[in-house]
């Protein structure tokens, strides 16, 4: 099954090689991320990559191999210790979560370093390759399976993926309720504490089994950057978890062809991918984007000036002594400034008004508008003399807030509300509800 | 002692000190992680400095590390401000990407360069105290110099800003500008630190100190300057201890450490010599520590079961005063959810300290315990009447309440329940009558009085 790739060209073979490797060992830490994200506990996979370090070291003295079962029994270990740690001096010594998370992790860290100096020398546990991740030399070390000759580090990746996948399947329900409700998800019984360390203790194993790959401080962008990533574009777990994975294929594949363009280091170059993916996200999320509020409030403003052209050009028509107004003044009567100029322009555009010789005036479609804005302002006036008893001259500002807001629901219940008076608490007439729409 | 050493440990030690004192603002400002992320965003900084500058150049590259240090800071205000990202995903990400950046030029300038270059960025990650030299030990004095001198001036302002900053903002100070001379100090130092001890920790050397002095003071003057001591002495211990110097004096390795041939990394022994003081700390220090804590929960739980016994001897023999009864073991045991022999060294206790008189196997009280008998009874019921008149809840549901709380009534807001009921209630003694009926399920108190006071941080004046 797996011939095909044998007889490829090897550069394609290190390619394919290395995307699959890379896009498992993400996918993997981006499941997890997602959860991390939601709790707010992204800085503890963070801290458990650093902390595994002597557990590594440990596990190699006592076992005398760095086989990836011992490697992963010693990074479990050290991750729980790491947690329950951390957990202990926040609620027991009363050290700030932010700080004993910085003691503990820094302080296993050192311990590792000191450990691998000591003992680590005669093996390949390098602490640059713990750091840096070596992803471009995967296809280097390989071994047979089932016949089948497989870089090494897929073997290792492969069964975390589909644990973490299980897992994630598995407990659904629960990761849901907990990661969003601990508190219910107590009162419902479900262990929430239980939860907690299993999750931890997937990070830990995958943070070891990734290490290879990605080296730990790449762990750490693959665990929190493309769940925060997918937290920007949707609300929903299951379209995160999506989304979340598909960011870390797609910055193992584009990462893969930027270090080999630029002859450099692949977990580096896919952690630098991935910061670009967050940052587009930051930028240009359809809901949550930073472009997309500014255009949102930028259309809310046109949309508000509008209405305010539309519903001077009304008072204007109300006037017993009927009198016009030009461009220029009515551009000026709202604030002036390139909004306004914008809100006219796309007034005449829309044919909500017309230029009559140098005279602006409301057409048929301008005059529904304006009827309703006047009518939601009116009412309101009378809402809150009627029901809040503000005095006269308190009513307006308030009104020309809110008549750009007032929906036909609300208008109907604000009628209903206030006493049936034809007229507003100035005196002027409140139009009726136009019904040609 | 060789020169080479001694300038090692002179500028390990200051850059202890002061990385713990501005290390401390940052520990007390919830900011711990902030050293974690300056020196990791460091790292693209110093490659790119030194693409540019073609060479080694020193100074150039402790600029470009604190510009994108700095960077990544101004990033993360950013980020949280602007979008719907958490603090601590936008430092992970911030921290993670730049240094994934980092990773990656220094990887283009090591192919371009060979091998000769390289050297110079990895002592960045790892630290490399051992390299150090004079040129490095004159910066690292005057970086500090100017980093305490900072912290003096603006002592009152950084104080401020780290306890209350709504209270600085509605002063009408600049806490921006003073938010960013802090950062920009810390990250000066970090920066400064990173070829000694490396990425990783440096955000130690930070933390460190300040979580430990933290134990031992609440003051804000005293914390800064045992962080530095306690930066300090690490910085120079663990220096000399990875030298092998305290093997030499001592004349054995106290580490275990004597078969590795070369010396220890300078770093993380560093950081392992503040881990000790720390976790030394943890345990011992005064009133914070763990073991004066658990000491303070025994305490008040001994006096806790020693008032409820007094109280329960005092309502049994109720009827009787002022000639207080004998009460049996099994007459208390009826009341009291005790085990017997609970009950037995609860009585023996009281004995010891005059507060009971046994006979046969109860006891009855003197005239002593009798006294202090009646305050508690005084304080339990008139906490009753003031839930029942105050509070408007039931007789019947007073009790667990004022059960939980008459350990805790002081006289004067005794005198202040006093004063608020109406005389008539009050007999001659003191003490009221129960409003309720007292039964045994009344009084199950024990388990369920106050435990020992909740583990949160105590108050800290500035």
């Amino acid at each position: 099954m797996l011939d095909w790739i044998n007889q490829l060209d090897p550069n394609l073979q290190t390619d394919l090689w290395v995307i699959t490797v890379g896009a498992m060992t993400n996918t993997a830490c981006a499941l997890l991320g997602c959860y991390l994200v939601l709790r707010r506990m992204s800085l503890l996979g963070d801290a458990i990559s650093h902390a595994v370090l002597p557990g590594l070291v440990v596990a190699f003295v006592l076992s005398g191999s760095v086989h990836i079962v011992y490697m992963g029994l010693g990074a479990l270990a050290v991750g729980m210790l790491t947690t329950v740690l951390i957990e202990t001096l926040h609620r027991r010594g009363g050290v700030s979560e932010d700080a004993s998370m910085g003691v503990v992790f820094t302080s296993l860290f050192a311990l590792g370093v000191i450990l691998i100096k000591r003992y680590g020398q005669a093996v390949d546990l390098d602490p640059d390759c713990v750091l840096n991740g070596l992803l471009e030399l995967v296809v280097i070390n390989r071994v047979e399976v089932f016949g089948y000759d497989v870089p090494r580090a897929l073997v290792t990746i492969a069964p975390v993926l589909l644990l973490n996948v299980v897992f994630i399947l598995l407990f659904w329900k629960e990761l849901l309720i907990s990661s969003f409700d601990p508190g219910l998800a107590d009162t419902m019984g479900l262990k929430a504490g239980l939860i907690h360390y299993l999750l931890m203790a997937l990070v830990a194993l995958t943070t070891v089994a990734s290490f290879e790959q990605v080296g730990s401080i790449l762990v750490v962008a693959m665990l929190i950057v493309p769940g925060a990533t997918a937290h920007l574009l949707c609300d929903r777990l299951r379209t995160m978890m999506l989304i979340s994975a598909a960011i870390a294929v797609a910055s193992a594949v584009l990462g893969h062809f930027a270090a080999v363009h630029f002859n450099t280091n692949t977990a580096g170059t896919m952690s630098v991918v991935v910061g670009m993916f967050y940052l587009a996200a930051v930028f240009f999320s359809p809901r949550y984007g930073i472009l997309s509020a500014l255009l949102r409030n930028f259309r809310t403003s046109l949309r508000i000036v509008r209405e305010d052209l539309l519903g001077m050009l009304y008072r204007l028509e109300e006037l017993a002594v009927p009198r016009t107004l030009e461009p220029r003044e009515a551009k000026r009567a709202v604030g002036g400034g390139w909004l306004a100029g914008l809100a006219l322009r796309s007034l005449l555009r829309r044919g909500d008004a017309r230029r009559d010789a140098k005279a602006l005036r409301l057409t048929d479609s301008g005059r529904r508008q304006a009827t309703r804005l006047i009518r939601s302002h009116r009412l309101w006036e009378v809402y809150l003399v009627e029901q809040l008893g503000l005095p006269l001259d308190h009513v307006h500002e308030p009104a020309e807030h809110m008549e750009h807001f007032i929906g036909r629901d609300l208008q109907e219940q604000l009628a209903a509300e206030t006493a049936e008076t034809a007229t507003d608490p100035h005196g002027r007439e409140i139009p009726a509800e136009s019904d040609s729409r | 002692m060789n020169y080479l050493t001694m300038i090692v440990l002179l500028g390990t030690s200051l850059l202890g000190s002061v990385a713990g004192v501005l290390g401390s603002f940052a520990v007390l400002r919830r900011r711990a992680l902030m050293g974690d992320l300056l020196s990791h965003a460091a790292l693209p900084g110093l490659c790119l400095a030194f693409i540019i500058m073609g060479q080694r150049h020193f100074a150039g590259m402790l600029g470009g590390a604190l510009v994108t240090g700095l960077a990544g800071v101004a990033l993360i205000t950013l980020v949280c401000r602007f979008t719907r990202t958490k603090e601590d995903a936008a430092l992970g990400i911030v921290l993670s990407t730049f240094f994934g950046a980092g990773v990656v030029l220094s990887s283009i300038i090591q192919h371009q360069e060979g091998g000769g270059a390289k050297a110079g960025l990895e002592s960045y990650i790892y630290g490399q105290a051992v390299g150090m030299g004079r040129q490095d030990l004159y910066l690292i004095a005057g970086v500090s110099a100017a980093a305490l001198l900072v912290v003096l001036l603006l002592y009152k302002e950084f104080k401020v800003l780290s306890f209350d900053s709504g209270f600085a903002r509605a002063q009408g100070w600049p806490v921006l500008t003073l938010d960013m001379t802090m950062m920009g100090t810390l990250a000066l130092v970090t920066v400064i630190g990173l070829p000694a001890v490396g990425v990783v920790l440096m955000a130690a050397m930070l933390i460190l100190p300040g979580a430990t002095a933290r134990f031992w003071t609440n003051r804000l003057g005293p914390l800064l300057l045992l962080s530095g001591i306690i930066g300090c002495l690490t910085g120079g211990i663990g220096t000399l201890v990875s030298a092998g110097l305290v093997k030499e004096w001592l004349g054995f390795d106290p580490l275990g450490f004597g078969r590795s041939e070369s010396n220890l990394p300078t770093g993380p022994v560093i950081v392992l010599c503040g881990t000790a003081v720390f976790l030394f700390s943890v345990f011992f220090a005064p009133r914070r520590g763990a073991i004066a804590r658990l000491w303070d929960a025994v305490r008040l739980r001994g006096k806790i079961a020693r008032e409820n016994l007094l109280r329960t001897l005092y309502e049994l023999g109720e009827p009787q005063l002022p000639n207080p009864p004998a009460v049996s073991l099994d007459q208390l045991l009826r009341r009291r959810a005790w085990k017997r022999t609970t009950a037995r060294w609860l009585l023996w206790r009281a004995a010891r300290s005059g507060l009971v008189q046994r006979e046969l196997d109860g006891a009855r009280l003197t005239e002593r315990g009798l006294a202090e008998a009646a305050r508690l009874v005084r304080a339990h019921r008139l906490w009753e009447l003031f839930l029942i008149q105050g509070a408007d809840i039931a007789p019947d549901h007073v009790d667990r309440d004022a059960d939980a709380i008459e350990h805790l009534l002081t006289p004067e807001i005794l005198s202040q329940l006093e004063s608020g009921l109406p005389t008539a209630k009050l007999p001659e003694t003191g003490v009221p009558t129960s409003p309720h009926t007292i039964t045994a399920n009344a009084v199950s108190g024990g388990k369920n009085a106050v435990g020992p006071p909740e583990n949160e941080e105590g108050p800290l004046r500035a």
